[in-house]
């Protein structure tokens, strides 16, 4: 064996392992490959990278250096001397905590402040799959009472705040959380009822889907605040922004049941027979063989309706509540301030971005895990 | 035998006939006289709706509280109910639940730029209580297009907002002036400011305070006109439930004390020595004599909490209105050749 080895040393000392050319591996390759691999695809590479680069010089020269950031006592004219030249930052210096915390009481503003901070702690810690145990639930539970504290208040020393007065960021968070909270565990019933084999639940479960989903949130919005208030009793007024809160949740409740339905369908048949050969009644085949499964089939669909309604919470600006995007539109209506809305907007939108990206890659590496089984 | 798809058609036509013609009915179930007055005074605050933005007349500044015109008459009212200008919560309503807001009960008042038509006094069970603001439609050109008067403008193209009462209004004043005119029609309001300041069309049109918190906010106001002529009314006023005659009345004096104390020369600096003023219809409004207070149902001093807490008429306007560049006009008093006049305090 050991001369064998001597010998293939000897024999063949060129088979040092030799790299590929320089121009076949690496940055380089790859840039020849994709970028510059004919005239045509040079020519568009060139005039793209001439378009971004100009782009990205411009908005650097607008929003950094030229940009003003901060003008003393709403005085704007050095703002407007510099319009279309940089950008005026100021707007959101002057007017951040309107557009985070709307119309609620100034000095109080460290309240709605910690609940955007509890709201975040709470997506974080439900992310993470080792919380994922009954005491989740709970968690939740004290959160959103807390929230439900701080928002308030009128116990333990904070002044009480009317609902009227919320907004800002933390109006669409609870919105978003409260409506995607309730609707979820509606849509899966919703799903189970619409499969069921009872004639008259199956019958209301595809009633309230259709119904629901056969018009636009807008218009349940407008029944919930116009309408609806009309049918109640004089003196009887169900808060506002609960109206809209129960809107949204019947709303994203429709669509999501849809969503979780695909999911059921998808799932072989052998399951739920193999699931009945074992002898498990309804809910124990369903709670532990058809819903996981099927839920993990649908995590795309269903993180696809949770940005929509992300998005879509900002609708109730209609009914007069100050959610982020109103409280950011409202914001530069006072005279000194109008004219600099894309200030505004650039930073509203990136704060919904932040959150929609956030719960889009999340939800991408959850598949990847989930379904990992499925990779062998 | 008609097909079985049509007899559904019917009874669906059938049902939603019978809904329309219940809501009003529940609708009209609502505005059952409840004593507002009563109701405001046991919640312990007054209810008021306002515009969710409009420059002037009602927003929230950089720290969230409300300011303009339209605000400091909720805080007027309720000062003169409570002595208190803070005892006062605001709505911000849109144009489409306004009405609603204020026949459910969610709101006691309205005072959020409100355009007094007949048909609206007359079928939404509201009351008009007093016009706070005489508005009127008007044209904002460029200066260099050296124009000065509004029939100028034939064969001009007019940014306009559709369905608004704006757009009807254009119309009928250009067919009666023969004016042609080329309309550039855009939703929003943001939209359609952009579009009048990037020059795609000579003018624009809308109420005249609009026109004026627009030049405003322009750096060099001077490069933008406002034609003289106003061409529809748009009296602006405070609107209460119908029904409530108590509540309206105080709505209604509430406007006509800001009013005569202007006419008066009451500020809200100079109440306290105006109370030794010895004019008699001074005293009456300040409560000193003549016991006005109570047959509102106000305390007798509600002239005294009122003027202490925004000032008289010429002083609220002055504060929410002129730093956005609205004149007094028509809004001047009718000492001064303007529309705003009050009954006596008697």
């Amino acid at each position: 064996m050991s001369d064998i080895t001597l010998n293939a040393a000897t024999a063949a000392p060129e088979a040092a392992p030799r790299t590929p050319p320089a121009s076949q591996i690496g940055l380089l390759a790859w840039v020849r490959a994709n970028l510059f691999s004919g005239w045509l695809s040079t020519l568009v590479t060139l005039a793209l990278a001439y378009l971004i680069l100009r782009w990205v010089v411009g908005f650097v020269e607008w929003g950094i250096i030229n940009a003003v950031w901060s003008v003393p006592n709403s005085q704007t004219q050095a703002c407007r001397d510099m319009k279309g030249i940089g950008a005026c930052w100021a707007v959101v210096t002057e007017k951040h905590r309107f557009i985070l915390f709307g119309t609620y009481p100034y000095e109080e503003h460290w309240r709605p402040a910690l609940c955007i901070l509890l709201f975040i702690g709470l997506y974080i810690v439900s992310a993470m799959r080792r919380f994922w145990r009954s005491g989740l639930a709970f968690l939740w539970a004290g959160v959103l009472a807390v929230i439900g504290v701080l928002m308030w208040g009128g116990v333990l020393g904070l002044p009480y705040v009317p609902q009227e007065r919320w907004g800002g960021l933390v109006i669409t968070l609870i919105l978003a959380t409260f409506g995607l909270a309730f609707a979820f565990p509606l849509a899966i019933l919703v799903a189970l009822g619409r499969r069921s084999k009872l004639p008259a639940i199956k019958a209301i479960c595809v009633l309230y889907v259709e119904l629901i989903r056969g018009v636009p949130l807008i218009s349940l919005l407008f029944m919930a605040s116009v309408m609806f208030p009309l049918f109640l009793p004089e003196g009887m007024n169900i808060d506002k922004l609960l109206r809209a809160q129960i809107a949204i949740i019947l709303f994203a409740g429709a669509y999501l049941a849809e969503v979780v339905r695909g999911g059921l369908q998808a799932l072989p048949k052998g399951q739920y027979e193999a699931a009945d050969a074992l002898g498990l009644n309804y809910w124990q085949k369903t709670g532990f063989i058809i819903l996981p499964q099927a839920l993990r089939l649908v995590i795309p669909p269903l993180v696809n309706t949770f940005i929509g309604f992300f998005k879509d919470t900002s609708l109730v600006l209609i009914i007069g509540i100050f959610d982020l995007l109103t409280a950011g539109k409202t914001a530069i209506i006072e005279p000194a301030w109008q004219g600099f809305g894309i200030e505004v907007y650039i930073t509203v939108g990136a704060i919904y971005f932040v959150f929609c990206f956030a719960m889009s890659k999340y939800s991408q590496g959850l598949e990847a895990e989930l379904n990992r089984h499925r990779r062998r | 035998m008609q097909p079985f798809g049509l007899s559904i058609l019917r009874a669906l036509g059938a049902a939603a006939l019978a809904l329309g013609l219940a809501m009003p009915l529940a609708a009209r179930a609502q505005q059952a006289p409840a004593n507002t007055l009563d109701a405001v005074r046991g919640r312990g605050h007054l209810i008021c709706g306002v515009n969710t933005g409009l420059a002037g007349f009602a927003q929230p500044d950089s720290q969230g509280n409300w300011r303009g015109f339209d605000v400091d008459y909720c805080r007027a009212v309720a000062a003169a109910i409570f002595g208190d200008a803070t005892k006062v919560r605001f709505v911000p309503t849109t144009p489409q639940v306004r009405f609603t807001a204020l026949q459910s009960g969610e709101v006691d008042v309205l005072s959020r730029n409100t355009t007094w038509t007949l048909s609206r006094d007359t079928s939404l069970g509201l009351d008009f209580a007093a016009t706070n603001f005489y508005d009127g439609q008007g044209f904002i050109v460029r200066a260099s297009a050296g124009v000065k008067a509004a029939k100028e403008l034939d064969g001009a193209t007019i940014c306009v907002q559709p369905g608004t009462t704006t757009e009807q209004n254009l119309a009928e004043w250009a067919r009666a002036n023969r004016v042609r005119f080329t309309p550039v029609v855009i939703e929003t309001l943001a939209e359609v400011t952009a579009a009048y300041l990037a020059g795609r069309c000579d003018s624009y049109t809308t109420d005249v305070s609009g026109l004026a918190a627009l030049r405003a906010a322009q750096s060099k106001p001077e490069d933008h006109l406002i034609l003289p002529e106003v061409i529809s009314k748009e009296p602006l006023a405070l609107t209460v439930r119908q029904g409530d005659a108590r509540f309206a009345d105080i709505t209604r004096w509430v406007h006509f004390l800001l009013l005569s104390a202007e006419e008066f020369g009451i500020t809200q600096g100079n109440v306290d020595q105006m109370l030794n003023d010895p004019r008699p219809e001074v005293q009456r409004m300040l409560g000193k004599t003549g016991g006005l207070g109570p047959m509102l149902g106000l305390p007798e001093n509600w002239g005294v909490a009122v003027l202490k807490a925004v000032g008289n008429y010429g002083e609220v306007f002055e504060r929410n209105l002129v730093p956005i560049g609205i004149q007094r006009g028509p809004n001047a008093l009718w000492t001064t050749g303007g529309l705003q006049y009050s009954p006596p305090f008697r």
